[in-house]
Protein backbone atom coordinates (compact mmCIF):
# COMPACT_ATOMS: atom_id res chain seq x y z
CA UNK A 1 0.00 0.00 0.00
CA UNK A 2 1.41 3.30 -1.16
CA UNK A 3 1.30 6.11 1.49
CA UNK A 4 1.93 9.65 0.13
CA UNK A 5 2.39 11.77 3.13
CA UNK A 6 2.88 15.62 3.29
CA UNK A 7 3.28 18.25 6.15
CA UNK A 8 2.74 22.21 5.60
CA UNK A 9 2.11 23.46 9.20
CA UNK A 10 5.25 24.69 10.30
CA UNK A 11 8.00 26.80 7.69
CA UNK A 12 8.73 23.43 6.35
CA UNK A 13 7.75 21.85 3.15
CA UNK A 14 7.80 18.17 3.30
CA UNK A 15 6.74 14.97 1.57
CA UNK A 16 7.43 11.17 1.74
CA UNK A 17 5.82 7.93 -0.55
CA UNK A 18 5.87 4.78 1.59
CA UNK A 19 5.04 1.69 0.91
CA UNK A 20 3.70 -0.02 4.05
CA UNK A 21 7.04 0.64 5.94
CA UNK A 22 8.97 1.28 3.74
CA UNK A 23 10.41 4.22 2.85
CA UNK A 24 10.61 4.88 -1.15
CA UNK A 25 11.70 8.29 -0.85
CA UNK A 26 11.04 12.24 0.72
CA UNK A 27 11.85 15.62 -0.09
CA UNK A 28 12.34 18.34 2.60
CA UNK A 29 13.26 22.11 2.29
CA UNK A 30 13.42 24.13 5.63
CA UNK A 31 12.99 27.40 3.59
CA UNK A 32 11.12 30.41 4.54
CA UNK A 33 9.20 30.29 1.15
CA UNK A 34 5.55 29.96 0.37
CA UNK A 35 4.13 26.47 0.46
CA UNK A 36 1.71 27.16 -2.20
CA UNK A 37 5.09 27.76 -4.44
CA UNK A 38 6.97 24.57 -3.77
CA UNK A 39 4.96 21.88 -2.63
CA UNK A 40 3.15 20.52 -5.51
CA UNK A 41 6.57 21.14 -7.88
CA UNK A 42 8.35 18.81 -5.16
CA UNK A 43 5.80 15.76 -5.11
CA UNK A 44 5.54 16.04 -8.57
CA UNK A 45 9.71 15.82 -8.37
CA UNK A 46 9.73 13.41 -5.87
CA UNK A 47 7.07 10.87 -7.91
CA UNK A 48 8.80 11.57 -11.48
CA UNK A 49 12.03 10.35 -9.47
CA UNK A 50 10.24 7.37 -7.90
CA UNK A 51 8.96 6.84 -11.53
CA UNK A 52 5.45 6.72 -10.14
CA UNK A 53 1.90 8.73 -11.00
CA UNK A 54 -0.30 10.42 -8.20
CA UNK A 55 -2.96 7.54 -9.43
CA UNK A 56 0.06 4.73 -8.06
CA UNK A 57 -1.40 5.67 -4.62
CA UNK A 58 -3.60 4.46 -2.23
CA UNK A 59 -3.66 6.64 0.89
CA UNK A 60 -3.04 10.07 1.42
CA UNK A 61 -2.15 11.75 4.84
CA UNK A 62 -1.81 14.83 5.75
CA UNK A 63 -0.93 17.00 8.80
CA UNK A 64 -4.44 19.01 9.93
CA UNK A 65 -2.61 20.67 12.66
CA UNK A 66 -2.38 22.70 14.65
CA UNK A 67 -0.03 25.17 13.19
CA UNK A 68 0.56 27.84 10.54
CA UNK A 69 -2.99 28.38 9.65
CA UNK A 70 -2.16 29.24 6.23
CA UNK A 71 0.21 26.44 5.81
CA UNK A 72 -2.11 23.85 7.45
CA UNK A 73 -4.77 25.38 4.50
CA UNK A 74 -2.25 24.58 1.87
CA UNK A 75 -1.59 20.88 2.52
CA UNK A 76 -4.96 19.83 3.96
CA UNK A 77 -6.72 21.41 -0.01
CA UNK A 78 -3.18 19.64 -1.57
CA UNK A 79 -3.59 16.33 0.01
CA UNK A 80 -8.00 16.67 -0.78
CA UNK A 81 -7.67 17.24 -3.91
CA UNK A 82 -5.36 14.57 -4.74
CA UNK A 83 -7.81 12.05 -2.72
CA UNK A 84 -10.49 13.37 -4.84
CA UNK A 85 -9.57 13.35 -8.16
CA UNK A 86 -8.67 9.63 -7.53
CA UNK A 87 -11.60 8.79 -5.24
CA UNK A 88 -8.69 7.52 -2.82
CA UNK A 89 -8.94 7.16 1.60
CA UNK A 90 -7.22 10.22 2.61
CA UNK A 91 -6.68 11.05 6.65
CA UNK A 92 -5.82 13.50 8.65
CA UNK A 93 -3.13 13.57 11.54
CA UNK A 94 -2.04 15.67 14.42
CA UNK A 95 1.02 18.00 13.66
CA UNK A 96 2.50 17.54 16.92
CA UNK A 97 2.12 13.29 16.66
CA UNK A 98 4.07 14.01 13.60
CA UNK A 99 7.14 16.00 15.50
CA UNK A 100 6.79 13.27 18.38
CA UNK A 101 7.03 10.69 16.20
CA UNK A 102 10.70 11.94 15.48
CA UNK A 103 11.96 10.93 19.61
CA UNK A 104 11.93 7.23 20.29
CA UNK A 105 12.22 7.20 24.44
CA UNK A 106 10.11 6.14 27.22
CA UNK A 107 9.87 9.76 28.46
CA UNK A 108 7.36 12.28 28.04
CA UNK A 109 7.94 13.48 24.93
CA UNK A 110 6.52 17.45 24.12
CA UNK A 111 6.73 18.63 20.70
CA UNK A 112 5.86 22.73 20.82
CA UNK A 113 5.46 24.97 18.00
CA UNK A 114 5.76 28.32 18.54
CA UNK A 115 2.25 29.95 18.67
CA UNK A 116 3.15 33.70 19.39
CA UNK A 117 2.75 35.82 22.28
CA UNK A 118 4.02 33.59 24.65
CA UNK A 119 2.17 31.06 23.51
CA UNK A 120 2.59 27.85 22.17
CA UNK A 121 0.60 24.45 20.47
CA UNK A 122 1.90 22.01 22.39
CA UNK A 123 0.39 18.44 23.86
CA UNK A 124 2.47 15.94 26.17
CA UNK A 125 2.80 12.12 24.78
CA UNK A 126 4.36 8.70 25.76
CA UNK A 127 4.76 5.94 23.24
CA UNK A 128 3.29 2.81 23.78
CA UNK A 129 3.67 0.24 21.20
CA UNK A 130 3.26 1.88 18.25
CA UNK A 131 0.77 4.94 19.40
CA UNK A 132 0.96 8.09 21.22
CA UNK A 133 -0.75 8.21 24.98
CA UNK A 134 -1.89 11.86 25.71
CA UNK A 135 -0.72 13.05 29.08
CA UNK A 136 -1.65 16.62 27.98
CA UNK A 137 -4.18 17.39 25.28
CA UNK A 138 -3.10 19.01 22.38
CA UNK A 139 -4.08 22.98 22.94
CA UNK A 140 -2.93 26.52 22.81
CA UNK A 141 -1.31 27.56 25.79
CA UNK A 142 1.23 29.61 27.84
CA UNK A 143 4.70 28.94 28.00
CA UNK A 144 4.33 28.87 31.60
CA UNK A 145 1.65 26.76 32.18
CA UNK A 146 3.11 24.05 30.49
CA UNK A 147 6.19 24.13 32.56
CA UNK A 148 4.11 24.48 35.43
CA UNK A 149 2.15 21.36 34.12
CA UNK A 150 5.62 19.41 33.54
CA UNK A 151 6.96 19.92 36.45
CA UNK A 152 3.68 18.66 38.55
CA UNK A 153 2.84 16.21 36.34
CA UNK A 154 6.51 14.49 35.08
CA UNK A 155 9.83 13.17 35.88
CA UNK A 156 11.54 13.92 32.77
CA UNK A 157 10.89 14.65 29.10
CA UNK A 158 12.47 15.60 25.42
CA UNK A 159 11.28 18.90 23.97
CA UNK A 160 11.43 19.30 20.22
CA UNK A 161 9.65 21.25 17.85
CA UNK A 162 10.58 25.19 16.73
CA UNK A 163 8.32 26.06 19.65
CA UNK A 164 11.16 24.96 22.42
CA UNK A 165 14.14 26.95 20.88
CA UNK A 166 12.05 30.43 21.22
CA UNK A 167 11.68 29.91 24.50
CA UNK A 168 14.75 27.63 25.21
CA UNK A 169 16.32 29.99 28.23
CA UNK A 170 12.94 30.39 30.11
CA UNK A 171 12.49 26.79 29.69
CA UNK A 172 16.47 25.83 31.12
CA UNK A 173 16.08 28.00 34.07
CA UNK A 174 12.54 26.96 35.52
CA UNK A 175 13.01 23.31 34.34
CA UNK A 176 16.27 22.14 33.02
CA UNK A 177 17.45 19.63 35.29
CA UNK A 178 13.91 17.49 34.37
CA UNK A 179 14.37 17.97 30.85
CA UNK A 180 16.06 17.30 27.41
CA UNK A 181 16.30 19.25 24.06
CA UNK A 182 15.70 16.76 21.22
CA UNK A 183 19.13 17.67 18.46
CA UNK A 184 18.13 20.09 15.58
CA UNK A 185 17.33 18.08 13.05
CA UNK A 186 14.53 15.94 15.50
CA UNK A 187 12.60 19.64 15.29
CA UNK A 188 11.29 19.48 11.88
CA UNK A 189 8.62 17.87 10.92
CA UNK A 190 8.79 14.79 8.51
CA UNK A 191 6.55 13.24 5.68
CA UNK A 192 7.56 10.31 6.29
CA UNK A 193 5.94 10.51 9.82
CA UNK A 194 2.58 11.40 8.38
CA UNK A 195 2.96 8.73 5.48
CA UNK A 196 3.40 6.51 9.03
CA UNK A 197 0.94 8.07 11.49
CA UNK A 198 -1.35 7.82 8.24
CA UNK A 199 -1.38 4.78 7.50
CA UNK A 200 -1.78 3.38 11.32
CA UNK A 201 -4.58 5.48 12.02
CA UNK A 202 -6.30 4.84 8.43
CA UNK A 203 -5.97 0.65 9.48
CA UNK A 204 -7.32 1.49 13.26
CA UNK A 205 -10.37 3.96 11.82
CA UNK A 206 -10.54 4.00 8.17
CA UNK A 207 -10.76 7.08 6.13
CA UNK A 208 -11.48 10.87 6.76
CA UNK A 209 -14.08 12.30 3.91
CA UNK A 210 -12.33 14.09 1.69
CA UNK A 211 -14.97 16.30 1.51
CA UNK A 212 -15.28 17.61 5.02
CA UNK A 213 -11.68 17.37 6.17
CA UNK A 214 -10.57 20.05 7.88
CA UNK A 215 -7.83 21.66 9.38
CA UNK A 216 -7.92 21.66 13.57
CA UNK A 217 -6.52 24.94 14.18
CA UNK A 218 -7.02 24.90 17.95
CA UNK A 219 -7.76 28.42 18.06
CA UNK A 220 -10.76 30.67 16.83
CA UNK A 221 -9.79 33.33 14.20
CA UNK A 222 -8.99 36.91 16.00
CA UNK A 223 -12.61 38.31 15.14
CA UNK A 224 -14.61 35.10 16.82
CA UNK A 225 -12.48 35.58 19.71
CA UNK A 226 -12.88 39.77 20.21
CA UNK A 227 -16.90 38.57 19.52
CA UNK A 228 -16.55 36.36 22.46
CA UNK A 229 -14.58 38.71 24.45
CA UNK A 230 -17.67 41.55 23.38
CA UNK A 231 -20.42 38.86 24.49
CA UNK B 1 -12.28 22.13 -24.67
CA UNK B 2 -13.50 22.14 -21.16
CA UNK B 3 -12.20 23.90 -18.40
CA UNK B 4 -12.82 23.27 -14.67
CA UNK B 5 -12.37 26.76 -13.14
CA UNK B 6 -12.32 27.54 -9.33
CA UNK B 7 -12.82 31.35 -7.78
CA UNK B 8 -12.10 31.94 -4.20
CA UNK B 9 -10.61 35.13 -3.99
CA UNK B 10 -13.25 36.85 -1.31
CA UNK B 11 -16.02 35.05 0.21
CA UNK B 12 -17.68 33.32 -2.53
CA UNK B 13 -16.40 29.81 -2.72
CA UNK B 14 -17.25 29.00 -6.16
CA UNK B 15 -16.37 26.36 -8.93
CA UNK B 16 -17.85 25.85 -12.84
CA UNK B 17 -17.37 23.91 -15.78
CA UNK B 18 -17.04 26.03 -18.90
CA UNK B 19 -16.85 24.83 -22.51
CA UNK B 20 -15.44 26.86 -24.87
CA UNK B 21 -15.37 29.92 -22.95
CA UNK B 22 -19.02 30.73 -23.61
CA UNK B 23 -20.97 28.10 -22.50
CA UNK B 24 -21.87 27.67 -18.54
CA UNK B 25 -22.30 23.54 -17.86
CA UNK B 26 -22.40 24.76 -13.89
CA UNK B 27 -21.41 27.53 -12.22
CA UNK B 28 -22.11 26.96 -8.10
CA UNK B 29 -21.27 29.95 -6.06
CA UNK B 30 -21.17 28.94 -2.80
CA UNK B 31 -21.86 32.41 -0.88
CA UNK B 32 -20.18 33.02 2.90
CA UNK B 33 -21.95 36.51 3.37
CA UNK B 34 -24.54 35.62 6.16
CA UNK B 35 -21.35 34.34 7.93
CA UNK B 36 -19.43 37.63 7.70
CA UNK B 37 -22.18 39.99 7.78
CA UNK B 38 -22.20 39.77 11.77
CA UNK B 39 -18.45 41.40 11.33
CA UNK B 40 -19.35 44.09 9.73
CA UNK B 41 -17.48 42.81 6.37
CA UNK B 42 -15.51 39.77 5.33
CA UNK B 43 -12.54 38.16 7.66
CA UNK B 44 -10.19 37.11 5.66
CA UNK B 45 -9.45 34.27 8.10
CA UNK B 46 -12.48 32.88 8.58
CA UNK B 47 -13.16 33.04 4.72
CA UNK B 48 -10.12 31.00 4.18
CA UNK B 49 -11.34 28.77 6.84
CA UNK B 50 -14.72 28.34 5.30
CA UNK B 51 -13.03 27.60 1.47
CA UNK B 52 -11.25 24.57 2.90
CA UNK B 53 -14.37 23.12 4.19
CA UNK B 54 -16.37 23.84 1.07
CA UNK B 55 -14.43 23.74 -1.62
CA UNK B 56 -14.29 19.68 -3.31
CA UNK B 57 -17.80 19.94 -2.44
CA UNK B 58 -18.40 22.48 -4.55
CA UNK B 59 -16.40 21.15 -7.26
CA UNK B 60 -18.23 17.94 -6.72
CA UNK B 61 -21.50 19.77 -7.67
CA UNK B 62 -19.90 21.84 -10.35
CA UNK B 63 -18.89 18.65 -12.35
CA UNK B 64 -22.46 17.08 -11.58
CA UNK B 65 -24.19 19.64 -12.17
CA UNK B 66 -22.19 19.87 -15.87
CA UNK B 67 -22.69 15.39 -16.21
CA UNK B 68 -19.08 15.45 -16.04
CA UNK B 69 -16.28 13.76 -14.43
CA UNK B 70 -12.65 14.70 -13.87
CA UNK B 71 -11.65 13.00 -16.98
CA UNK B 72 -13.67 15.04 -19.11
CA UNK B 73 -11.66 18.34 -18.08
CA UNK B 74 -9.01 19.73 -20.69
CA UNK B 75 -7.64 22.39 -18.17
CA UNK B 76 -8.00 23.97 -15.11
CA UNK B 77 -8.71 27.91 -14.89
CA UNK B 78 -7.86 29.44 -11.25
CA UNK B 79 -8.01 33.23 -10.30
CA UNK B 80 -4.38 34.19 -9.26
CA UNK B 81 -5.54 37.35 -7.89
CA UNK B 82 -6.43 40.21 -6.95
CA UNK B 83 -8.03 39.11 -3.94
CA UNK B 84 -7.47 38.09 0.06
CA UNK B 85 -4.22 35.97 -0.26
CA UNK B 86 -5.74 33.38 2.51
CA UNK B 87 -8.92 33.15 0.32
CA UNK B 88 -6.92 32.64 -3.17
CA UNK B 89 -4.24 30.60 -1.86
CA UNK B 90 -7.11 27.45 -1.04
CA UNK B 91 -8.51 27.35 -4.56
CA UNK B 92 -4.80 27.82 -6.15
CA UNK B 93 -4.00 24.35 -4.10
CA UNK B 94 -6.63 22.50 -4.83
CA UNK B 95 -6.39 23.90 -9.02
CA UNK B 96 -2.32 23.00 -8.75
CA UNK B 97 -3.19 19.61 -7.59
CA UNK B 98 -6.13 18.49 -9.86
CA UNK B 99 -4.04 19.79 -12.50
CA UNK B 100 -1.01 18.09 -11.36
CA UNK B 101 -3.15 14.52 -10.41
CA UNK B 102 -4.81 14.84 -13.81
CA UNK B 103 -1.57 15.51 -15.74
CA UNK B 104 -3.24 18.63 -17.13
CA UNK B 105 -2.46 21.96 -18.05
CA UNK B 106 -3.16 24.71 -15.00
CA UNK B 107 -4.15 28.69 -16.46
CA UNK B 108 -3.83 31.33 -13.77
CA UNK B 109 -6.52 33.81 -14.63
CA UNK B 110 -6.53 37.89 -13.11
CA UNK B 111 -9.62 37.68 -11.65
CA UNK B 112 -10.59 41.47 -13.02
CA UNK B 113 -10.31 40.14 -16.71
CA UNK B 114 -12.77 37.69 -15.22
CA UNK B 115 -15.32 40.14 -14.72
CA UNK B 116 -14.92 41.37 -18.16
CA UNK B 117 -15.42 37.91 -19.93
CA UNK B 118 -18.42 37.49 -18.12
CA UNK B 119 -20.23 39.70 -20.68
CA UNK B 120 -18.77 36.68 -23.27
CA UNK B 121 -20.71 34.13 -21.10
CA UNK B 122 -24.01 36.77 -21.07
CA UNK B 123 -23.86 37.46 -24.69
CA UNK B 124 -23.06 35.16 -27.20
CA UNK B 125 -22.34 37.29 -29.67
CA UNK B 126 -20.32 40.09 -28.11
CA UNK B 127 -16.86 40.39 -29.51
CA UNK B 128 -14.17 43.05 -28.84
CA UNK B 129 -13.67 45.75 -29.67
CA UNK B 130 -15.64 47.29 -27.07
CA UNK B 131 -14.78 49.94 -24.31
CA UNK B 132 -15.12 48.31 -21.12
CA UNK B 133 -16.03 50.04 -17.34
CA UNK B 134 -15.09 47.51 -14.64
CA UNK B 135 -17.37 48.74 -11.23
CA UNK B 136 -16.48 46.44 -8.37
CA UNK B 137 -15.60 46.70 -4.27
CA UNK B 138 -11.66 46.85 -5.06
CA UNK B 139 -11.40 48.13 -8.44
CA UNK B 140 -12.77 50.99 -10.89
CA UNK B 141 -11.00 50.64 -14.29
CA UNK B 142 -12.13 51.97 -17.24
CA UNK B 143 -10.15 50.28 -20.50
CA UNK B 144 -10.52 49.75 -24.30
CA UNK B 145 -10.86 45.64 -24.89
CA UNK B 146 -9.02 45.66 -28.63
CA UNK B 147 -9.26 41.66 -28.46
CA UNK B 148 -9.89 38.56 -26.68
CA UNK B 149 -6.55 39.16 -24.50
CA UNK B 150 -5.71 42.54 -25.43
CA UNK B 151 -6.11 45.93 -23.34
CA UNK B 152 -5.31 49.28 -23.07
CA UNK B 153 -5.68 51.12 -19.70
CA UNK B 154 -7.18 54.61 -19.95
CA UNK B 155 -8.25 55.67 -16.39
CA UNK B 156 -8.82 53.93 -12.89
CA UNK B 157 -9.56 55.28 -9.89
CA UNK B 158 -7.01 57.08 -7.60
CA UNK B 159 -8.31 56.58 -4.19
CA UNK B 160 -11.48 54.66 -3.39
CA UNK B 161 -13.37 51.87 -5.43
CA UNK B 162 -16.84 53.27 -6.71
CA UNK B 163 -17.95 49.82 -4.89
CA UNK B 164 -16.06 50.63 -1.62
CA UNK B 165 -17.26 54.19 -1.84
CA UNK B 166 -21.03 52.67 -1.99
CA UNK B 167 -20.05 50.05 1.15
CA UNK B 168 -18.96 52.74 3.21
CA UNK B 169 -21.81 55.10 2.79
CA UNK B 170 -23.91 52.54 3.41
CA UNK B 171 -22.79 52.01 6.37
CA UNK B 172 -22.45 55.33 7.73
CA UNK B 173 -26.29 55.72 6.61
CA UNK B 174 -26.54 52.43 9.17
CA UNK B 175 -27.53 49.97 6.06
CA UNK B 176 -26.35 46.43 6.47
CA UNK B 177 -23.33 44.86 5.00
CA UNK B 178 -22.59 45.21 2.01
CA UNK B 179 -24.48 48.22 1.12
CA UNK B 180 -24.49 48.95 -2.63
CA UNK B 181 -27.62 47.15 -3.17
CA UNK B 182 -29.13 49.04 -0.52
CA UNK B 183 -28.21 52.35 -1.84
CA UNK B 184 -29.51 51.49 -5.11
CA UNK B 185 -33.00 50.13 -4.19
CA UNK B 186 -33.13 53.29 -1.81
CA UNK B 187 -31.53 55.58 -4.55
CA UNK B 188 -34.81 54.68 -6.95
CA UNK B 189 -37.40 55.83 -4.22
CA UNK B 190 -34.92 59.22 -3.65
CA UNK B 191 -35.00 62.62 -5.32
CA UNK B 192 -31.91 63.19 -7.04
CA UNK B 193 -31.80 66.34 -7.76
CA UNK B 194 -32.10 67.11 -3.69
CA UNK B 195 -29.10 67.12 -2.22
CA UNK B 196 -25.75 68.24 -4.47
CA UNK B 197 -22.58 66.19 -4.05
CA UNK B 198 -19.46 66.90 -5.92
CA UNK B 199 -17.89 65.18 -9.25
CA UNK B 200 -14.75 64.64 -8.94
CA UNK B 201 -12.59 64.54 -12.12
CA UNK B 202 -16.28 64.69 -14.21
CA UNK B 203 -14.74 67.91 -16.55
CA UNK B 204 -11.02 66.81 -16.36
CA UNK B 205 -9.40 65.58 -19.47
CA UNK B 206 -8.53 62.73 -17.77
CA UNK B 207 -10.24 58.93 -17.47
CA UNK B 208 -8.99 58.63 -13.65
CA UNK B 209 -11.31 58.79 -11.22
CA UNK B 210 -11.93 59.55 -7.55
CA UNK B 211 -14.35 59.00 -5.13
CA UNK B 212 -13.10 59.44 -1.87
CA UNK B 213 -13.83 63.38 -1.57
CA UNK B 214 -17.45 62.40 -3.01
CA UNK B 215 -17.34 59.85 0.22
CA UNK B 216 -16.39 62.20 2.62
CA UNK B 217 -18.91 64.86 1.34
CA UNK B 218 -21.73 62.20 2.48
CA UNK B 219 -20.31 61.54 5.52
CA UNK B 220 -19.90 65.25 6.08
CA UNK B 221 -23.26 65.74 5.15
CA UNK B 222 -25.26 63.23 7.32
CA UNK B 223 -22.99 64.20 10.48
CA UNK B 224 -23.87 68.12 9.96
CA UNK B 225 -27.97 66.65 9.39
CA UNK B 226 -27.53 64.72 12.34
CA UNK B 227 -26.10 67.79 14.67
CA UNK B 228 -28.34 70.57 13.37
CA UNK B 229 -31.17 68.19 14.27
CA UNK B 230 -32.48 68.44 10.50
CA UNK B 231 -33.75 65.39 9.35
CA UNK B 232 -32.23 62.37 6.71
CA UNK B 233 -33.85 61.19 4.01
CA UNK B 234 -32.19 58.38 3.43
CA UNK B 235 -33.53 57.93 0.24
CA UNK B 236 -32.90 61.21 -1.30
CA UNK B 237 -28.84 61.41 0.20
CA UNK B 238 -28.63 57.71 -1.52
CA UNK B 239 -30.00 59.04 -4.59
CA UNK B 240 -27.80 62.35 -4.62
CA UNK B 241 -24.79 60.33 -3.54
CA UNK B 242 -25.50 57.35 -6.26
CA UNK B 243 -26.12 59.81 -8.96
CA UNK B 244 -22.87 62.07 -8.66
CA UNK B 245 -20.79 58.11 -8.85
CA UNK B 246 -22.74 57.98 -12.03
CA UNK B 247 -22.45 61.05 -13.45
CA UNK B 248 -18.47 60.52 -13.43
CA UNK B 249 -18.92 57.04 -14.75
CA UNK B 250 -21.26 57.67 -17.48
CA UNK B 251 -19.52 60.17 -19.12
CA UNK B 252 -16.02 58.87 -19.00
CA UNK B 253 -17.30 55.91 -20.60
CA UNK B 254 -19.14 57.75 -23.65
CA UNK B 255 -16.38 60.34 -23.72
CA UNK B 256 -13.70 57.23 -24.31
CA UNK B 257 -15.98 55.41 -26.46
CA UNK B 258 -16.18 58.55 -28.71
CA UNK B 259 -12.84 59.19 -28.69
CA UNK B 260 -11.75 55.57 -30.20
CA UNK B 261 -15.04 55.06 -32.39
CA UNK B 262 -15.89 52.15 -30.41
CA UNK B 263 -20.26 51.63 -30.58
CA UNK B 264 -19.79 49.49 -27.64
CA UNK B 265 -19.63 50.13 -23.82
CA UNK B 266 -19.62 47.10 -22.04
CA UNK B 267 -20.15 47.25 -18.20
CA UNK B 268 -18.09 44.43 -15.84
CA UNK B 269 -17.81 43.87 -11.47
CA UNK B 270 -20.02 44.01 -9.01
CA UNK B 271 -21.31 47.21 -9.64
CA UNK B 272 -22.70 46.63 -12.78
CA UNK B 273 -25.56 45.41 -10.83
CA UNK B 274 -26.38 48.28 -9.83
CA UNK B 275 -29.50 49.15 -11.90
CA UNK B 276 -29.08 53.33 -12.12
CA UNK B 277 -26.52 52.62 -13.90
CA UNK B 278 -27.54 50.45 -15.83
CA UNK B 279 -30.29 52.97 -16.84
CA UNK B 280 -28.26 55.85 -17.28
CA UNK B 281 -26.47 54.25 -19.75
CA UNK B 282 -29.03 52.15 -21.65
CA UNK B 283 -30.67 56.37 -22.04
CA UNK B 284 -27.41 57.17 -23.29
CA UNK B 285 -26.87 54.62 -25.60
CA UNK B 286 -29.83 54.90 -27.40
CA UNK B 287 -29.30 58.23 -27.67
CA UNK B 288 -25.87 58.28 -28.85
CA UNK B 289 -26.31 54.95 -31.27
CA UNK B 290 -24.71 53.19 -29.03
CA UNK B 291 -24.81 48.93 -27.71
CA UNK B 292 -24.61 48.63 -23.89
CA UNK B 293 -23.56 45.12 -22.52
CA UNK B 294 -23.86 43.91 -19.00
CA UNK B 295 -23.89 40.69 -17.29
CA UNK B 296 -27.14 39.37 -15.52
CA UNK B 297 -26.67 39.66 -11.82
CA UNK B 298 -25.68 36.49 -10.83
CA UNK B 299 -22.49 36.98 -13.31
CA UNK B 300 -21.75 40.08 -12.00
CA UNK B 301 -20.90 38.88 -8.82
CA UNK B 302 -17.84 36.47 -8.07
CA UNK B 303 -18.19 33.58 -9.88
CA UNK B 304 -15.93 30.83 -11.03
CA UNK B 305 -17.36 30.44 -14.57
CA UNK B 306 -16.01 34.47 -15.84
CA UNK B 307 -12.85 33.05 -14.06
CA UNK B 308 -13.59 29.82 -16.88
CA UNK B 309 -14.46 32.31 -19.74
CA UNK B 310 -11.31 34.20 -19.51
CA UNK B 311 -9.08 30.92 -18.77
CA UNK B 312 -10.30 29.45 -22.15
CA UNK B 313 -9.43 32.81 -24.11
CA UNK B 314 -5.45 32.72 -21.96
CA UNK B 315 -5.12 29.03 -22.90
CA UNK B 316 -6.12 29.18 -26.32
CA UNK B 317 -3.32 32.12 -26.98
CA UNK B 318 -1.23 30.15 -25.01
CA UNK B 319 -0.69 31.45 -21.66
CA UNK B 320 -0.80 28.27 -19.20
CA UNK B 321 1.18 28.45 -16.02
CA UNK B 322 3.64 26.37 -13.94
CA UNK B 323 2.86 24.31 -10.59
CA UNK B 324 4.48 26.83 -8.65
CA UNK B 325 2.60 29.77 -9.62
CA UNK B 326 2.31 32.44 -6.95
CA UNK B 327 -1.26 33.49 -5.96
CA UNK B 328 -0.94 37.64 -6.49
CA UNK B 329 -3.07 39.42 -4.11
CA UNK B 330 -2.43 42.51 -4.77
CA UNK B 331 -2.16 42.36 -8.99
CA UNK B 332 -3.37 44.80 -10.55
CA UNK B 333 -5.23 44.83 -14.27
CA UNK B 334 -2.64 46.29 -17.02
CA UNK B 335 0.06 48.07 -15.28
ZN1 LIG C 1 -14.82 40.50 -8.17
Amino acid sequence: MKVLGLDTSTLMTTCAIMDEDKLLGEFSLNLDMSHSEALVPMIKSLMDNLKLEMKDMDLFAVSTGPGSFTGLRIGVTTAKSFAHVFDKPIVGVSSLEVLANNILSDKAIVPMMDARRDRVFTAVYKREEDRFREILKPDAIEVMELIKFLRDNIDSAILNGDGCLVYKDTINSEIGEMISFAPGELNLSRGSSVARLGLLKYIRYGSDDYYTLAPDYLRDSQAERNLKLQR
Amino acid sequence: MLTLAIESSCDETSCGVIKDGREVLSNIISSQIDIHRRFGGVVPEIASRKHVESINLIIQEALDEAKVGFNDIDFISVTQGPGLVGALLVGLSAAKSIAYGLNIPLVGVNHIEGHVCANYIEHKDLKPPFVCLIVSGGHTYLIDVEDYNSYTLYGRTRDDAAGEAFDKVARAMGLPYPGGPFIDSLASKGNKEKIEFPRVFLDDKTYDFSFSGLKTAVLNYLNGAKQRGEEIVLEDVAAGFQQAVLDVLVEKSFRLSRELGRDKIVIAGGVAANKGLREMMETRGIKNNIGIFYPSPRLCTDNAAMIGSAGYYNYINGKTSPLDLKVMPNLSFLD
